[in-house]
């Protein structure tokens, strides 16, 4: 469980979570970088760039 | 045991199933590479037998491969593909040079030239940055005013690039378009994107729906595939009266949207591929 950095909503972490991924914030939508899991922590995820694709 | 490196810098969905993949072998080993805490030099080799290129900065995607270009690791894709995928000027050019059909396109580097070249290819055209994706800042320009204010705004953007105006001919399809995935050539499966808007990106709501094979896509695909230099690609057509074209090839696929319409292990074939490579070198 971690507080999102944006608004403090609390988040569960998923099952299977793993370090680096991105999760969305529920209450306000604001994606999160998990940085951590032992103790679980999140950053704000970098914003998407222009050169930014598949 | 194979060192598998792993280029990312951002773990989405794909990620996570291509990471779960390598994990459950017991010959490939996995090696993190986050972009953000890499110093690379032109001499290293980053202690790994192949590179799988996750990353979603194609600038730092496109700088790694170079450095590494001429080392051991073989690269998926290599430097020369991304080149050519990562820019949709170098994409065209590469599917005319190989004969594979592809839409009409004029590129221009001023506003005043752009609205002549739009103006001579009539209305509607569809004008894309070079690079990106997901349909990002892509208009669909139905008539001189829209022309006019589109150039201009894109004339005040930061970037260099939004001034390599790719004017692409519109081209009237179903509502939906095909994404194939191609590995080294062969196409292991194809999906078709369905969406109410004119764009069908499934980043931006399209639905994925599974498109049978056929000899006439699978040897589309092959042909766009060795135009572009061959490796894990994302191949993007459109249907027309006269057949398929070949709209956009993606060298750092997403398939989200393919696994949910397939039932094959699509990271399983893609961490295969790489293994193969590996070992081929």
């Amino acid at each position: 469980m971690v507080k999102c950095i944006e608004c403090g909503s609390t988040i569960d972490l998923p099952e299977g979570t793993v370090e680096n991924e991105i999760l969305d914030c529920e209450s306000c939508g604001v994606e999160l970088e998990v940085v951590g899991l032992n103790p679980p922590s999140v950053e704000l995820a970098p914003e998407e760039q222009e050169d930014w694709g598949e | 045991m194979i060192k598998l490196g792993f280029l990312f810098s951002r773990l989405r969905v794909e990620e996570k199933h291509l990471i779960k993949e390598i994990e459950s072998r017991d010959d490939t080993k996995l090696v993190m590479l986050d972009s953000r805490k890499l110093v690379v030099d032109p001499k290293s080799n980053l202690n790994i037998d192949v590179l799988l290129d996750r990353e979603i900065s194609q600038s730092r995607a496109l700088h790694l491969m170079q450095l590494l270009k001429n080392s051991h690791v073989q690269c998926i894709n290599s430097y020369e593909v991304i080149r050519i995928c990562g820019d949709k000027v170098f994409t065209s050019k590469a599917l005319r040079e190989a004969g594979v059909p592809t839409p009409e396109v004029k590129v221009a580097f001023t506003r005043e030239s752009a609205l002549k070249a739009i103006e001579d290819m009539g209305y509607p055209v569809v004008l894309k940055p070079v690079d990106g994706s997901w349909g990002r800042l892509i208009a669909k320009i139905e008539n001189r005013t829209a022309a006019e204010a589109i150039l201009e705004h894109k004339s005040y953007l930061s970037s260099y690039y939004h001034s390599i105006f790719y004017i692409q001919e519109y081209i009237h399809k179903p509502d939906r378009d095909i994404r194939a995935l191609v590995l080294d050539g062969n196409t292991i499966c194809a999906t078709y994107r369905t969406s109410e808007n004119w764009f069908t990106n499934v980043a931006r709501g399209g639905k994925a729906i599974k498109c049978p094979l056929t000899p006439e896509l699978e040897d589309i695909c092959l042909k766009a595939s060795q135009a572009v230099g061959d490796g894990a690609l994302a191949i993007d057509l459109m249907e027309t009266e006269d057949g398929y074209t070949v709209h956009e090839i993606n060298c750092s696929m997403e398939f989200k949207g393919s696994m949910e319409a397939q039932s094959i292990n699509i990271p399983g074939m893609i961490i295969d591929y790489c293994i193969s490579q590996a070992k081929y070198n």
